[in-house]
């Protein structure tokens, strides 16, 4: 572990793009500013100088016709990797997501496939302006045939994305845009992957586990380390993919301590928590010891950043859930 | 307008299609028209679910298709083309199972240069126009050629398809297909623009508008588009204006918001019959081989039908194929379910 380089999230996915269009002359990447300006983040600064302008590709300001063209360039034999600025800028691309780019192996009867990542900044805690950190990933859980895949830490964020490009099916890969350039862990160097369905277990403790993916995963984090010293051993399980689920790892950390929360960014009500309580009462319901509590945005739309505090799931909010959790 | 073949049969010049591509036209003219007879009769019976003819815009799909090698270039169609489908390789036997409500059957078989039809409206566009991307960055050779209708030119996706097949000079041949309606909405209320074709310079590239009745205009301007697009001169829309004279599809009544003297003045213009005669002037045609030709179709619609008859209907198990490469878990469990409760009890 100590020869592997500690990098952000940003800089692991900078450099599984690059591992991955050295590996294969197919690979591309397109999408707004990603080109002379390396992104509005930077995740792409100095690909197209590496790369040229034919495989790093600035394009109009228009979702549908980035994502709905990188279709068209699956079937063409390219492998695009395509960027939407934000992930609440899917809302224009969203009919060429759902009903064109994940169904279009089984309206052609897999004659033809779209090995298609989307890549999509996403989540709250900057302060940026309305529709930039709208969290609505359950939006495309209603969607079949598209993998949903959000990482946490920059290990992940690499292994992930080499699995996402290589995936032959569509990929939406999320990015914790307030992780980016706040948290560093090592990244192996080398070509491993991370398979899509499977959860990973990044904190153990005996007395509740909390369930998250992408930035929340870190407010569970830093919750359970405030209940440490309560003397609550919380538990913390990333899921990692939304789809695939890891319905086995899930009932597995459920069912050796009998007692969950979930926490997630999005609204509460139908976000992906709702079917996370409902597979658990379905696979589990005889392990529990207590209700499961949902700790999630407000059934608001999202506020002014000034306001976001208000809104979104805090630490104070995850430490209150898992007390009344584990005192019930 | 673009227009070379008159009512009459007369050509203006000389004929930009060889005499033998005007009978491989006029025969799959006949074909689609008695395609369009089966499968609206298959309908009024139940065995088919709905089904849009071609009628009157015959001339537009397959004056265009005409333009194009199958071994080279893309078709990316709306769902309106069939004709153009079948003579870019589509098997007719595939073409019934589509309408038959076999998918499986209905695929588009492998190295058949060819996507399959589209009933979202204009989200076909930004495919056609990456794919084209795709051909020129692998250098491929060849075009692709996408139809949509003149309702699509109204949707987000015509619009940002067009600008970004314009700035990246994409070989694209857009074949607008104005048949007049959307449904029952008139042009009119679809654009308030004299043309559609006009669209083109504002994106960078030559529109045109052509008589989408004439087999030999709408040939003749796809050819220049395409070998424009081969040569590395990007995009080309070509508006072609033809007439639906049939419904929209077997669940509309076009009575509703029509009148009778409109179909009955595109009657005198039907794509067909101008072929027909020209043929006919130019000693290629006659009614011996006419009849002997709706013969030849009859049996091969007769063949297709009887062979989709004969398939095995899809089960329970094929909702769960070809969702991902590999099925998850979570679908696995699902398919066994589906499976179960399809077992006879």
């Amino acid at each position: 572990m100590s020869n592997e380089p500690e990098l952000s999230i940003l800089e692991a996915i900078r450099g599984a793009l690059i591992q991955e269009m050295d590996r294969d002359e197919r690979v591309m990447v397109l999408g707004m500013d990603v080109g002379q300006l390396g992104g509005v983040f930077r995740v792409t600064r100095g690909l197209l100088e590496k790369f040229g302008p034919e495989r790093v590709v600035d394009t109009p300001l228009a979702e549908g016709a980035i994502v709905g063209a990188s279709l068209g360039l699956a079937i063409g034999g390219m492998v695009p990797v395509a960027e939407v600025q934000f992930l609440g800028f899917t809302h224009q691309a969203f009919h060429q997501i759902g009903p064109q780019l994940a169904r279009y192996r089984f309206r052609s009867r897999g004659r033809f496939s779209a090995q298609v990542t989307i890549r999509a900044p996403f989540g709250g805690g900057t302060r940026t302006p309305e529709f930039h950190p709208d969290a609505i990933e359950a939006q495309f859980v209603q969607a079949p045939g598209v993998k949903i895949v959000c990482p946490a830490f920059p290990d992940d964020a690499k292994g992930l994305l080499l699995e996402a490009i290589r995936d032959p099916d569509p990929v939406l890969y999320l990015e914790p845009q307030r992780l980016y350039r706040s948290i560093r862990g090592p990244v192996p160097a080398g070509d491993q992957t991370v398979p899509f369905g499977s959860s990973r277990l990044v904190r153990e403790g005996k007395d509740v586990v909390l369930v998250a993916w992408s930035a929340a995963v870190h407010l569970c984090l830093a919750a359970a380390d405030q209940m440490a010293q309560e003397g609550v051993a919380a538990s913390v399980l990333d899921l990692r993919t939304l789809v695939p689920l890891d319905v086995a790892g899930l009932i597995a950390a459920v069912e050796k301590i009998g007692k969950v929360v979930v926490v997630h960014e999005a609204p509460v009500t139908g976000g992906f928590g709702a079917e996370i309580v409902a597979t658990i009462q379905q696979e589990a319901f005889g392990s529990l010891d207590a209700p499961i509590r949902r700790v999630a945005a407000r059934d608001t739309p999202y506020p002014p950043g000034s306001l976001e505090d208000y809104f979104l799931p805090s630490v104070r909010r995850i430490v209150a859930a898992t007390r009344a959790t584990v005192e019930y | 307008m673009i227009e070379l073949l008159g009512v009459d049969g007369k050509v203006r010049g000389a004929s930009p299609m060889s005499l033998d591509k005007v009978v491989e036209a006029l025969r799959l003219m006949l074909l689609s028209r008695a395609i369009d007879d089966r499968l609206i009769k298959l309908q009024r019976m139940g065995r088919v679910g709905v089904y849009g003819p071609v009628h009157g815009q015959e001339a537009a799909v397959i004056g265009s298709a005409m333009a194009l090698d199958p071994q080279r270039d893309w078709i990316v169609p709306a769902s309106r083309e069939h004709p153009a489908m079948l003579r870019h390789g589509l098997p007719l036997k595939n073409m019934f199972a589509t309408y038959m409500g076999n998918f499986d059957a209905a695929a588009i078989p492998d190295g058949v240069r060819l996507l399959p039809r589209q009933q979202s409206i204009g989200a076909q566009l930004p495919h056609a126009a990456g794919l084209a991307w795709a051909l020129k960055l692998r250098r491929a050779g060849g075009v692709v050629a996408v139809y949509f209708g003149e309702g699509a030119s109204s949707e987000g996706d015509f619009h940002e398809a067009s600008n970004l097949a314009g700035v990246m000079r994409v070989p694209l041949v857009m074949l607008l297909i104005n048949n007049h309606y959307a449904i029952s909405t008139p042009v009119h209320r679809q654009t308030a623009a004299a043309e559609l074709a006009a669209r083109a310079e504002g994106y960078g590239f030559p529109g045109f508008v052509v008589d989408g009745n004439d087999l030999l205009a709408v040939y003749a301007t796809t050819v220049d588009a395409v070998n424009r697009a081969i040569d590395g001169g990007g995009p080309t829309l070509i508006e072609c204006r033809t007439y639906r004279m049939g419904f929209h599809n077997t669940s509309d009544n076009p009575k509703e918001y029509r009148d009778r003297a409109e179909v009955d003045e595109a009657e005198q213009r039907d794509p067909i019959e101008r072929v027909r005669r020209f043929a006919i002037r130019e000693g290629i045609w006659s009614a011996e081989q006419e009849a002997a030709a709706l013969d030849e179709i009859r049996s091969a619609i007769e063949t297709a039908q009887r062979q989709v008859e004969e398939l095995p209907r899809p089960g329970a198990a094929a909702i769960f194929e070809h969702v991902y490469e590999t099925l998850p878990p979570r679908l696995q469990q699902q398919r066994a379910e589906a499976l179960d409760d399809a077992r006879p009890s």
